[in-house]
C-alpha cells in the first residue's frame, strides 16, 4: 500500500484507452462514416442575406432536377426549438425571416450529394432585405428592426445586474482603484470533424437520428418537440465525435430537417456539413467587451470588484442567457473578493449565434481580470505570483456571490509553475524582448443545474454483469474525444477489480442507456463517474454477498482485485470474477445495477444563482515565456508551464492530453483565432459575411507552431469527485491568454488588452504613447435595477434583499409571476436555470 | 462534402496532344498539373472548366536536365518536394529550394508542381470563397461580378500573386517555355506575369507552361528567400522577398536582382533597391537602407491575412532578413522565413 | 498527329450520368470500380469502397485529415481526381495494420495519448509513416515539419510527436519509451 492510499488496480495507470484501437485503425465510425442502403443526401439552402424577410420560395426548378426526391421549406417546421427553455427561437428551416448569412431556408434531398448541391442552387428565394445589426453597439443603438421578438428590449437579448455588497462604497475606500476595458474576440471550436447526421426509420419503427452531438438527450427533446413525434419512438445515437469543444452541444437545424426528410421520403437521409457550414453553426466564443473596476488595499486585498460585460450574441439565443451569466459567475472562485458587482448584457446581431466554447463565457472575464491583477500588482510593487498565493480563496468557503468552494488547488498550482519556470529569478529580470507572464483560473466540474428544470439525476449508469465475467456499462454520455468512455470503464473496473477491457461501454444512445445530460460544462467525469461508481458498488455488494456466503466471510472482508473476488485476509481464498458473477446470479437472478448522480444543492437563492454552482471547481495556473520582436511585434511563445488541480488523475496520459489540448486551444485564441465578420461598404452592399470560413484562413496552430509545454498535476482528492477526480477538459485553457498578455508586458512593457494578441497590435502598442492597445470605452447599457444580494459575511442568506422571496426550489429557477416591473414577464417567467457547456 | 463540379477529363500522352486538346477545347478548358490550386478553386466554383486536360501522363514534363555551366531545366511537372530535396538545387539556388520548401504543407508539396506554382491563380479574400459566400457579397470582378471589393472605385482586380517560387525564379533570371499547337516560345520568368488580378499571366489560353530554365549561378552569386506568413505551415505568403546578388572579393555586390512577392498582382521587381546594392558591402547600414527601398515596392492591399498597415510597416524588416540571410546572418522571424 | 484528341477512353460522356471505370490497388488489393467521374480519391475510398478510415475536414487541402499514400507518396486524397488514379496504388489507414498486429505507429499512437478524438489520426499516421519510411530516426523538429500538414485540434501535438518517436524506436528494434506522464504533486509539495 502506497502512502496510506488504497492501492488502485486500474485507476491512475497510464493504460491505453478503451477506444484507442478503433481510433488508430480508422475503424471508429464517426457520424459521417455511417451509410445505409438507399440513403439519400441532403443539402441546405442558406441565406445569402444577413437580415431579410422571406417573401416566397420557388422550388420548382430544383424539384425538376433528375435525382431530386424532396425539397423542404420552413412552413413544414412551425414549432420552434432552442437549447434553453427561455429562448426557443430557432426553426429547423426559417419560415419567414433570415437572421444571418448562412441561416437555412430550404433543404434539397437527392440521390447524390452533388445533385442535391446543384439543385439547391436552383431554389429561388424571394427576400425583402432588412437593415442589419452588425455589432453590440449597433444593437444598443437600434431597437429596430428587432432580430428576435424575445429578449429584454429591442435587440438586447439579456441583461443581468447583480450586486453582492456595495461595491462603489468599497472602492471609494480602496488604496488603489484600477479601471480597464478589455476585448476578447470571438472564436470558434473548429473541431476537425464537420457535423454530420444520418437519420432513418429503424426496423423497430423508431425515428433514429445518428448525429455528431455532444448532447443526445437535448437533441432528443428538441426533435420530439419539433417533429411532433412521441419521444419514446425517437432514438438519438451520438457516435464518437471528431472533437466537439462545445460546438456540438446545441440541437441543430440540419439534424431535425434530416429527420423530417426521412418522414417525407421514407428513405435514410444523410447530411454532412461543409466546413463553411460548420462556421455558420458556430455557437462559439462570444466576442465580449469588458470594463473592470477594482479597488485594492496596498497589501493587494480586493475590497471591491466590478465587472461589466457586453456580449455579441449573434442572431439566436442558443446558450446565450447562460453565457451572459458565465461572464460574471466564476470571477469570485479564485481570489478573495470582499464585494462583487456584475453587469452583463448580451445583444443580438446578424451573425451566426455564439454559444458555449471550452470555458463557456469565462475565458473572456478571466483574461481581463488576470491582466488587471498584473497591472495593479505592478503598481503596488507586488509579485503577481505571490499575490495569487496570498489572495487565494480558502477551501470550504463561500464566495461573495454565494458559490461554495470545497477543495481548491490554486495555491499549489501557482507554486508549481513558479518553481518550474524559475519565476523568482527571472520575472522582470529577463533582457528586453523576453518575458514571463503568469495567470491562474478556475472552472466548473459540471453545472449544478440542468438546462431544463427537473429534479432528476444528471447522469445515470446501468451495469450488466454476465456469466462470462464481462461487464457492460450503459450510459447516455457522449464521447467527443475527451475519453469519457474510458472514464466509464475505469470507474467500473476499479470498483469491481477487473481489467478495463472487461468492461464494454455502450454510450451515446438514448435507446440503450440512461440519460446523461451531455458532454458539456466539464461534467462527465464527475457526474457520470459518480453514477458509475454507485452502480459498480451496488454490483460489488451483490457479488460480495454471494461470495461471502460461499466463503463464509463478512461482506466487508470480500475483496475485489486482479479479476478475482477473495478474502482480503487470505487472498488465495477466492474465485475468478466470472465465478463470483455466476454465484450472484444463482443467488439472486440477473446481475444488473444502476447508479445515478445529482449535484448538491447550491447555497445561493437569488434569481440567477443557478449559474455558477458546481459540485467542485478545478484550478489551473500557467506561466508563459515569450520572445517579442520589437521590429515587427511578433510574439514567439517559447515555453509554457501549466499546473492543473485534477483532484485525482484517473489516467495520467489522458489527463495530460486534456491539459495540453486546452493549452493549445488557449494559445490559439491568445495569438490568432478569430471569428470575424466583414461588412462591405453599405452604400454598395448589404453584405455582412464571415471573413474566414475556412480551415486555411481561420488560423489555428499547426504542429510547427506549438511551444514546449511542461504539465504538472496537483492531486488533492475532491470528496465530490469519483475517486477524488475533478475536470480537466476546459480549465487549463483559461490562464493561457492572460498569461501571454502578461508575458508580453514583461518582455516589452506594452499592454495588449485584447485577444487575440496579434503582431499588428503589439507593434501598434510599441509605437503608441500610451504603450497600450485595447478598447477605451464601454457603451451605455440600460441596466435594470440590480438584485442586491449581501455577501455571506455581510449577513446575507443567499437571497436578494430587493427581490420577492422565491419558492425554495430552484435557485435561479422558474419564477412565475415574480418578474420585476417593467420587464418582459413572459421571458422572466421562463428564465430557467441555465447551464454551462462544453466538451 | 465539397465536391468537384462535373467536368470532361482528357489525358494526352504527349505535349503535342495536350496542346492540340487545349486548342480544340477552347477557352473553357484548363490544364491540370498537381491539382492543389485548380481543384480547390473548382470545388468553390471559382474556376469551372468544362474540360480538364491532365498533364500527368506526359513524361517529358517531368524531365530534369542539368547542363554543366548552363544551369538546370526543370519540367513543369517537377514537384515542389523534389525541388525542396534536390541537393544540387539547394547548393546552386538556395532561394529556390527554400521557397519550394515553404509552400503550404508536405503533402501539398508532394502534389504541387513548379509549373503550377508559377501559374497559381491570384488570391484574394473576396475571391477564395465558396460560390455561396461570393453570392452573399454579390460576387467580385474576378468572377461573375463587377466590383473589386478591395478597392471598390477601381476598374481593375487587385487579387494577389501568392506564389513563393515566382519571385524567386524572377530574381534568378529564370526563363520559361510556353508551348502551344502553334509552337513554342521562351520568355523570361518575369515576363510571365502581368499586373492585373484577372489577367495575371501573359500565357495565352492555348499555351502550356512546359519548362523552367534556371541559369547557373555566376561566381560569388547567392540567393535568399524570406517568406512572411502567419503559421509555420499551410499559409500562403503575405510577403515574399527574393534576392539574388553576386558578391565580389571583400563582399561588395557586383550584381543584384530583387523581387517581392505577395504584395501585388505579380511579383514586383525592386530595381532601385538592387541598383543601390551595387558596389556596396552588405553591412547593417546597407541592409537597412536597401530593405527600405525593397519595402517601397510592396503594395499590399487589404485582401490577405494580416492587416494592410502591419504588412506595410514590417516589409522592410522582412526585406532586411532576406538580405541578412543572403550574407549568412540570422534570418529568424515570424514563421519559417 | 492529326484529328482532334478525344476524351480519354475510360470517361464515358453521357450527360449527367458520367461514370468512370477505375482499376486501382488499394491496400495491396486490386479493385475494379465504376464511380461518378467527378469524384476525388477521397470520395472513392469512403463512398465506393466504404473505407471510411480516411477522414475529411475541409476537402480543400487545408486540414490534412484525408492524407493517404499514393504510389508511396503522402498526398491529400481530397485533391486527387479519381480519374487520375487509374493503375495506381493507394495505402489508407486500413492498410497499416499488419494482419492482426497493429503497426508500430498505431501502437504508439494508442499508448501515448496521440489519438484523442481520433479524427486527424489516420492522416497523422500516414504522414508519420511517410516520414519514418524515409528517415528511421527523425529529430523532433523533423517530426514537427513532417506533420505540419495535419491539423489536430485536440492534443496540442506533443503527444503525437512522442508517439512518432516511440514508433521510430520500435521500428529500429529499440525498446520504445513509456508514455511520458505529467509530474504529479500532492496538495503540499511533491506527492
Amino acid at each position: 500500500m502506497a502512502k496510506g492510499d488504497r492501492e488502485f488496480g486500474v485507476l491512475g495507470k497510464p493504460l491505453r484507452r478503451v477506444d484507442a484501437v478503433g481510433k488508430v485503425t480508422g475503424e471508429t465510425r464517426f457520424a459521417d462514416d455511417l451509410a445505409m442502403p438507399g440513403m439519400l443526401h441532403m443539402k441546405l439552402v442558406r441565406s445569402p442575406l444577413p437580415h431579410a424577410k422571406i417573401r416566397g420560395i420557388d422550388a420548382r426548378k430544383a424539384l425538376a432536377v433528375d435525382g431530386v426526391r424532396a425539397v423542404l421549406t420552413g412552413e413544414m417546421f412551425p414549432i420552434p426549438f432552442g437549447i434553453l427553455p427561455v429562448s426557443q427561437d430557432e426553426h429547423a428551416l426559417c419560415p419567414d425571416k433570415v437572421r444571418f448569412v448562412g441561416d437555412p431556408v430550404a433543404a434539397v434531398v437527392a440521390t447524390e450529394e452533388l445533385i442535391a448541391e446543384e439543385a439547391a442552387r436552383l431554389v429561388e428565394v424571394d427576400y425583402e432585405p432588412l437593415a442589419t445589426i452588425g455589432s453590440p453597439e449597433e444593437a444598443l443603438a437600434h431597437a429596430e428592426p428587432r432580430i428576435q421578438d424575445h429578449g429584454d428590449a429591442g435587440n438586447i437579448h439579456k441583461m443581468v445586474a447583480l450586486d453582492f455588497g456595495d461595491v462603489p462604497a468599497a472602492i471609494a475606500g480602496a488604496d488603489l482603484v484600477v479601471e480597464d476595458c478589455f476585448f476578447y474576440q470571438g472564436n470558434t471550436h473548429l473541431a476537425l470533424e464537420q457535423h454530420a447526421t444520418l437519420a432513418y426509420l429503424g426496423t423497430d419503427g423508431r425515428l433514429t437520428i445518428a448525429s455528431s452531438t455532444q448532447t443526445p438527450h437535448y437533441l432528443h427533446r428538441a426533435a420530439a418537440k419539433v417533429l411532433g413525434w412521441p419521444a419514446s419512438r425517437i432514438r438519438i445515437i451520438a457516435p464518437p465525435q471528431g472533437g466537439g469543444f462545445g460546438g456540438k452541444t446545441d440541437p441543430f437545424n440540419h439534424e431535425i430537417v434530416a429527420a423530417k426528410a426521412v418522414l417525407i421520403t421514407g428513405r435514410p437521409v444523410k447530411i454532412a456539413l461543409t466546413r463553411e457550414e460548420v462556421f455558420y453553426c458556430h455557437r462559439g466564443r462570444h466576442p465580449v467587451l469588458m470594463r473592470m473596476r477594482t479597488g485594492v488595499t496596498k497589501e493587494g486585498r480586493i475590497v471591491g470588484h466590478s465587472v461589466e460585460t457586453l456580449l455579441d450574441g449573434g442572431a439566436y439565443g442558443s446558450y446565450g442567457v447562460a453565457s451572459t451569466f458565465y461572464t460574471g459567475a466564476l470571477e469570485t472562485v479564485t481570489y478573495k473578493i470582499d464585494r462583487y458587482q456584475f453587469r452583463g448584457c448580451r445583444t443580438f446581431t446578424n451573425k451566426p449565434p455564439c454559444g458555449p466554447k471550452r470555458g463557456h463565457g469565462t475565458p473572456q472575464p478571466r483574461f481581463g481580470f488576470e491582466v488587471q491583477i498584473d497591472k495593479f500588482c505592478d503598481r503596488l510593487g507586488l509579485d503577481p505570483a505571490q499575490w495569487r498565493i496570498d489572495q487565494a480563496v480558502p477551501a470550504d468557503s463561500l464566495t461573495a456571490n454565494w458559490l461554495k468552494v470545497r477543495t481548491i488547488g490554486l495555491v499549489p498550482c501557482v507554486e508549481a509553475v513558479v518553481e518550474a519556470s524559475g519565476w523568482k529569478s527571472r520575472f522582470r529580470k529577463l533582457p528586453r524582448g523576453r518575458g514571463l507572464g503568469i495567470a491562474a483560473s478556475s472552472y466548473l466540474c459540471g453545472a449544478g443545474l440542468p438546462i431544463y428544470w427537473n429534479e432528476m439525476p444528471h447522469s445515470g449508469v446501468q451495469l450488466l454483469l454476465d456469466r462470462s465475467g464481462g461487464v457492460t456499462a450503459f450510459c447516455g454520455a457522449s464521447e467527443v474525444g475527451q475519453g469519457s468512455d474510458n472514464v466509464l470503464a475505469v470507474c467500473v473496473a476499479e470498483v469491481l477489480g477487473i481489467d478495463i477491457l472487461d468492461v464494454k461501454v455502450v454510450t451515446g444512445d438514448t435507446s440503450l442507456g440512461p440519460v446523461d445530460l451531455g458532454s458539456y460544462s466539464s461534467r462527465v467525469t464527475l457526474m457520470m463517474g459518480n453514477a458509475a461508481v454507485e452502480a459498480a458498488q451496488r454490483a460489488r455488494d451483490r457479488l460480495a454477498e454471494a461470495v461471502g456466503k460461499r466463503l463464509d466471510l463478512a461482506i466487508e472482508r470480500v475483496g475485489f482485485a486482479g479479476g478475482r473476488v477473495f478474502d482480503v485476509g487470505d487472498p488465495d481464498r477466492g474465485m475468478a470474477f466470472a465465478d463470483a458473477v455466476q454465484l450472484a446470479e444463482t443467488a439472486g437472478g440477473t446481475v444488473g445495477t444502476v447508479g445515478s448522480y445529482t449535484p448538491p444543492r447550491a447555497p445561493g437563492k437569488f434569481k440567477g444563482a443557478g449559474v455558477g454552482p458546481s459540485p467542485s471547481y478545478s484550478y489551473s495556473a500557467a506561466v508563459v515565456e515569450v520572445a517579442v520582436d520589437e521590429a515587427t511585434g511578433v510574439v514567439d511563445v517559447v515555453k509554457i508551464w501549466v499546473a492543473h488541480d485534477i483532484g485525482r488523475a484517473l489516467n495520467p496520459v489522458l489527463v495530460r492530453g486534456q491539459v495540453e489540448g486546452s493549452v493549445y486551444m488557449g494559445l490559439g485564441e491568445a495569438l490568432m483565432e478569430e471569428q470575424a465578420f466583414r461588412r462591405l461598404p453599405p452604400r454598395l452592399s448589404r453584405a455582412l459575411v464571415h471573413q474566414t470560413p475556412s480551415m486555411l484562413e481561420y488560423k489555428s496552430l499547426a504542429s510547427r507552431d506549438m511551444p514546449e509545454i511542461e504539465s504538472i498535476l496537483i492531486e488533492n482528492p475532491e470528496p465530490n469527485g469519483p475517486f477524488g477526480a475533478k475536470e480537466v477538459g476546459q480549465g487549463p485553457l483559461l490562464p493561457i491568454p492572460p498569461a501571454v498578455a502578461n508575458a508580453v508586458y514583461d518582455a516589452v512593457r506594452v499592454r495588449v488588452d485584447e485577444v487575440p494578441i496579434t503582431p499588428d497590435k503589439v507593434l501598434a502598442a510599441l509605437r503608441a504613447a500610451s504603450k497600450r492597445v485595447g478598447p477605451d470605452a464601454f457603451p451605455a447599457v440600460p441596466w435594470p435595477e440590480p438584485l442586491i444580494v449581501p455577501p455571506p459575511w455581510e449577513g446575507g442568506d443567499g437571497n436578494a434583499i430587493n427581490e420577492p422571496r422565491r419558492r425554495d426550489k430552484s435557485a435561479g429557477g422558474p419564477q412565475r409571476g415574480a418578474a420585476p416591473e417593467g420587464r418582459d414577464r413572459r421571458a422572466e417567467g421562463r428564465d430557467r436555470p441555465e447551464e454551462a457547456a462544453k466538451p | 462534402m465539397m465536391r468537384l463540379p462535373r467536368f470532361q477529363y482528357v489525358a494526352p500522352a504527349s505535349l503535342a496532344e495536350a496542346a492540340r486538346a487545349l486548342a480544340d477545347a477552347g477557352p473553357s478548358a484548363m490544364v491540370l498539373a498537381g491539382g492543389t490550386d485548380l481543384f480547390p478553386n473548382m470545388k468553390r466554383r471559382q474556376q469551372t472548366p468544362g474540360t480538364v486536360i491532365g498533364l500527368r501522363g506526359i513524361a517529358a514534363l517531368r524531365a530534369r536536365t542539368a547542363e554543366p555551366g548552363r544551369g538546370i531545366a526543370l519540367g513543369a511537372l517537377t514537384r515542389l518536394s523534389a525541388i525542396e530535396h534536390d541537393p544540387a538545387i539547394a547548393a546552386a539556388w538556395p532561394a529556390l529550394a527554400r521557397a519550394a520548401s515553404l509552400v503550404a504543407t508536405p503533402p501539398i508539396r508532394n502534389m504541387a508542381t513548379l509549373g503550377g506554382n508559377l501559374c497559381l491563380d491570384t488570391r484574394c479574400s473576396y475571391y477564395d470563397q465558396t460560390q455561396e459566400w461570393r453570392a452573399a457579397i454579390g460576387y467580385c470582378m474576378k468572377r461573375e461580378g463587377d466590383t473589386c471589393w478591395v478597392a471598390p472605385g477601381s476598374d481593375r482586380c487587385w487579387a494577389v500573386s501568392s506564389s513563393d517560387t515566382a519571385p524567386v525564379l524572377c530574381a534568378l533570371g529564370a526563363e520559361i517555355v510556353l508551348a502551344s499547337a502553334a509552337g513554342e516560345r521562351r520568355i523570361a520568368a518575369s515576363e510571365l506575369f502581368a499586373d492585373d488580378g484577372i489577367q495575371h499571366l501573359t500565357r495565352r489560353p492555348d499555351e502550356i507552361l512546359t519548362e523552367i530554365h534556371v541559369p547557373a549561378p555566376a561566381e560569388g552569386e547567392r540567393s535568399a528567400y524570406v517568406k512572411l506568413r502567419r503559421r509555420g505551415s499551410f499559409d500562403f505568403p503575405v510577403l515574399g522577398v527574393a534576392v539574388r546578388a553576386r558578391l565580389g572579393a571583400g563582399g561588395a555586390v557586383s550584381a543584384a536582382r530583387i523581387f517581392v512577392g505577395a504584395a501585388g498582382s505579380r511579383p514586383q521587381e525592386a530595381r532601385a533597391a538592387a541598383d543601390r546594392l551595387i558596389g556596396r558591402v552588405l553591412d547593417e547600414d546597407a541592409i537597412r537602407e536597401v530593405a527600405g527601398l525593397i519595402a517601397r515596392v510592396a503594395k499590399p492591399m487589404q485582401n490577405t491575412d494580416f492587416s494592410l498597415s502591419w504588412r506595410k510597416s514590417v516589409a522592410s524588416a522582412y526585406a532586411a532578413r532576406a538580405l541578412r540571410e543572403l550574407v549568412g546572418g540570422p534570418a529568424s522571424g515570424l514563421e519559417a522565413s | 498527329m492529326d484529328g482532334p484528341v478525344v476524351p480519354v477512353s475510360h470517361v464515358r460522356a453521357a450527360g449527367q450520368r458520367d461514370r468512370l471505370r477505375l482499376a486501382l490497388t488499394v491496400n495491396g488489393e486490386d479493385r475494379d470500380l465504376v464511380v461518378a467521374s467527378y469524384k476525388t480519391l477521397l470520395e472513392v475510398l469512403r463512398e465506393d469502397l466504404a473505407l471510411t478510415g480516411t477522414k475529411h475536414g475541409c476537402e480543400l487541402g487545408e486540414c490534412g485529415a484525408c492524407a493517404v499514400l499514393l504510389d508511396g507518396e503522402l498526398v491529400l486524397s481530397c485533391l486527387v481526381a479519381a480519374v487520375e488514379c487509374e493503375g495506381r496504388s493507394v495505402t489508407s489507414v486500413e492498410g497499416l495494420r499488419e494482419g492482426p498486429r497493429l503497426h508500430a505507429l498505431q501502437t504508439a499512437f494508442a499508448d501515448h495519448g496521440a489519438a484523442q478524438c481520433g479524427y486527424c489520426t489516420p492522416g497523422m499516421l500516414l504522414a508519420a509513416k511517410s516520414l519514418l519510411d524515409r528517415n528511421a530516426d527523425p529529430s523532433r523538429d523533423q517530426i514537427a515539419e513532417a506533420l505540419s500538414g495535419q491539423i489536430c485540434r485536440c492534443t496540442g501535438y506533443l503527444q503525437i510527436f512522442e508517439a512518432v518517436e516511440a514508433a521510430g524506436c520500435a521500428l529500429r528494434g529499440e525498446r520504445p519509451p513509456a508514455p511520458q506522464l505529467p509530474r504529479v504533486r500532492g496538495d503540499h509539495g511533491e506527492g
